[in-house]
């Protein structure tokens, strides 16, 4: 039965249209006031051409080598039961909440010049390997996403009716057919979203593009934009550039709406199913072989990182390692409130519109991905500065656009949380006469508080490990954890760096564990 | 404390409803026809989810048409997501007396009759969670009970039980209605209900809710859409 529609209370209105304006405000304001700030002088420069042109190709190879090595890792996982399996998939889930610094740092004592890749190689007279550049950023993004759609393809697969793969097994198909018929029109469904996805995130990505680009023949948009206004503060080039990467993300997410969007972000499916049809012969080798090969890709970095940082921390802290650590804290915490905040009034005003739901939720989702970051920072940067000091409000800007970065994941969660509530309990609620503060109090909350620890928990964890606009406003004496560590590394204190990164993943992981663990906790069904 | 339907229309792209007769007052009436001919629709009129396109509805001669769920004369218990599981017994029949479950001592006393009324005394500390099916049945009466409204509607609200607690909850309705001069229309997809307890029924067909009449002849010499309903 139809709710009776187009009755949306003023409280539930509200908050989410001042959220809504906000977040427009944040979106389109910077790129005014760049467009005011750019003055005459436009046109391409050469350097602009060459860092489009970078920027376009890292993240379509990026794209394209995470969907190709995914496809078999989460076919060797889907249909493969064995100990550890849960394990493995729920590490998969890690790299999303990981500090970029963190597995940067990891990635080069692997793959960097004085990494175990290169000792190995020169041990046997090979050369010495640099990862520099668009190597460097390639695999940094294949690190990152890798993980991100064997998940999403795991979930693809889970899609697929269990009945389906006992009926091919009773029918006696090889892998090919079920290949053919069963697996390959899911993957049509599910890969080209997931590959516009990681296109989306490779472009936008930019602590990968600082630590790992740079240089004439290594620049990304996002990074020019940085240089532009870090370097030679020049405002034309910096609003030219932030209107490009508007550009450019707004296509590619318009085309991944168009496409189809993979359904879900969240949990990865761990569910054991036996698969009837699962290969026999040499096949259970080759996928144990795929498993294996990507986890020697996945962990390293990771084992790294915790035991050169566990012998860093154990010789001493590097000074100034707590306050960064402390401010990194405060800020994941106002980030995560602010998130929370801004995603639930949205939520509420999308719930109780009569139609076009779905369309606001995924346009809110689009505009923040679309906006990158930089665009934000340059912008409110501009803006404060016409009334204040803008490295004052360095933490202030960070918070904001990190809480920002969240709102889509948090959306995602939040929607369909607010929908089943309102599906089941809404009449009720409405014949009892629960309204305003009293519903929310007493009705909302207490059923949506599972994805709402899971969105502040995931906001916590993605605002403490980011490397973004801190980077362009923070005043010297002002440090986050990911700032302090990619200072350190900088001036090639290695070990400090390590120490300080091992520092900021158990806190990152801990953060989102414990926000997310206190939602799910003796919560009521 | 008369309940009537004045040539209320709804209309629906695939659906359409019409009702004209007045509920008689203080028994149990049965609403009772196929599934999809829009019994459930019918309450959701009175207890204010849906506006009729046309007509109104009124109660002791006052028009209900635009009045909010919440302000109607009207109690609900639905066939499911009676309570809030995330409420204990208490707190969910409390919000009975004040949908901001501010409770004083006399409130909880009050919830605390309420629920021995209904045969729950002692469980008023579970969450929904911990009660059998007839059990959430109950709260959600004693919750009804102390909103205190002249009109009970029972949406399909024992269709989950067995035949035995069914009987039990019936009784148990009856009584209520007796005790506090209730005015109830029990939607039932069970003719049997509607014999057991109701001394009239309405039944819905073709998109038109036929006015209440007496249930035993009705039963007894089915004609046309009913005999062909009740298959016999």
């Amino acid at each position: 039965m139809a709710r009776r529609a187009g009755r949306l209370s003023r409280a539930r209105f509200w908050p989410g249209a001042i959220t809504l304006i906000a977040l427009g405000a944040l979106a389109f304001g910077p790129i005014a006031v760049l467009l005011l700030h750019a003055g005459g002088e436009g046109g391409f420069s050469r350097a602009d051409l060459a860092a489009i042109r970078f920027t376009l190709v890292q993240s379509t190879l990026s794209a394209l080598i995470s969907v190709l090595l995914a496809i078999p890792f989460a076919r060797a996982l889907a249909r493969r039961q064995f100990a550890g399996r849960g394990l493995i998939i729920a590490f998969l889930g890690a790299p999303f909440l990981l500090p970029v610094i963190v597995a940067i740092l990891g990635l080069l004592a692997v793959w960097g010049r004085s990494g175990l890749v290169s000792d190995l190689s020169q041990s046997v007279g090979g050369p010495v390997i640099s990862i520099y550049g668009l190597g460097g950023v390639v695999l940094a993004h294949v690190f990152f996403n890798l993980p991100l759609v064997t998940r999403l393809l795991l979930q693809g697969w889970a899609a697929i009716p269990p009945e389906r793969f006992r009926l091919a097994a009773q029918l006696g198909m090889g892998p090919r057919p079920v290949f053919r018929l069963l697996e390959a029109p899911m993957l049509r469904a599910v890969v080209p979203g997931a590959f516009l996805l990681v296109f989306l995130l490779c472009m936008t990505s930019f602590a990968v593009a600082l630590t790992l680009g740079g240089g004439p023949r290594a620049t990304t948009v996002e990074l020019a934009i940085y240089q532009a206004l870090r370097f030679d503060f020049d405002l034309g080039a910096a609003a030219r550039l932030a209107l490009v990467q508007l550009g450019l993300c707004a296509a590619v997410a318009g085309l991944a709406v168009l496409v189809g969007r993979p359904a879900e972000f969240g949990r990865g499916q761990g569910r054991l199913r036996r698969r009837w049809d699962a290969p026999g012969g040499i096949w259970p080798a080759i996928d144990g072989g795929v498993i294996a090969l990507a986890l020697a890709f996945l962990l390293p970095p990771l084992g790294l990182v915790i035991l050169r940082g566990g012998a860093a921390l154990l010789s001493g802290m590097p000074p100034g390692l707590w306050p960064a650590a402390a401010t990194s804290l405060a800020l994941a915490l106002s980030a995560a409130l602010l998130t929370v905040a801004a995603a639930m009034s949205l939520a509420m005003l999308i719930t109780g519109l009569p139609r076009a739901r779905g369309a606001l939720a995924e346009g809110v989702g689009l505009l923040v991905l679309s906006v990158s970051p930089f665009v934000m920072g340059t912008g409110l940067f501009l803006m404060i500065r016409a009334v204040a000091d803008p490295f004052d409000w360095a933490l202030v800007m960070t918070g904001l656009i990190n809480a920002a970065m969240s709102l889509p994941f948090a959306l995602r969660a939040l929607v369909p949380a607010l929908t089943r509530v309102e599906a089941d309990y809404g009449r009720l609620a409405d014949s009892l006469g629960m309204r305003g503060f009293g519903r929310m109090r007493l009705l909302v909350l207490p059923q949506l508080r599972a994805p709402l620890a899971f969105s502040a928990g995931l906001a916590a964890a993605l605002s403490m490990g980011d490397l973004g606009v801190i980077t362009l406003f923070a005043p010297p004496e002002l440090e986050t954890l990911p700032l302090f560590m990619y200072r350190l590394m900088g001036a090639y204190r290695m070990q400090d760096a390590a120490g300080a990164a091992l520092v900021l993943l158990t806190l990152s992981l801990a953060i989102f564990w414990l926000i997310d663990r206190g939602g799910r906790h003796d919560a009521a069904t | 404390m008369t309940l009537r339907l004045e040539g209320v229309r709804l209309v629906r792209p695939d659906f359409s409803l019409s009702a004209d007769f007045t509920v008689p007052k203080g028994e149990i009436t049965a609403i009772i026809g196929p599934s999809g001919s829009g019994k459930s629709t019918l309450l959701s009129l009175i207890a204010g989810f849906e506006t009729p396109a046309q007509g109104r509805i009124l109660f002791e001669e006052r028009d209900l048409t635009d009045v909010p769920p919440a302000d109607r004369p009207v109690s609900l218990v639905f066939q499911d997501n009676n309570l809030f599981p995330h409420l204990s017994v208490e707190r969910n029949v409390g919000l009975g007396l004040d949908p901001g479950l501010r409770l004083g001592a006399e409130d909880r006393a009050c919830v605390a009759r309420a629920l021995e009324e209904v045969g729950l005394s002692g469980l008023a500390q579970r969450k929904p969670g911990a009660l059998s099916g007839g059990q959430q049945s109950r709260a959600a009466l004693a919750r009804a009970l102390l909103r205190d409204k002249p009109l009970l509607l029972l949406d399909e609200a024992f269709a989950a039980l067995g035949p035995a607690l069914r009987r039990d909850m019936l009784a148990l309705v009856e009584g209520l209605r007796a005790r506090h001069e209730l005015s109830v229309l029990m939607v039932t997809h069970d003719p049997g209900d509607a014999a057991a307890i109701a001394p009239h029924t309405i039944f819905v067909d073709g998109g038109v809710a036929h006015a209440p009449a007496p249930t035993a002849a009705l039963l007894e010499a089915p004609s046309g859409a009913l005999a062909a309903y009740l298959g016999d």
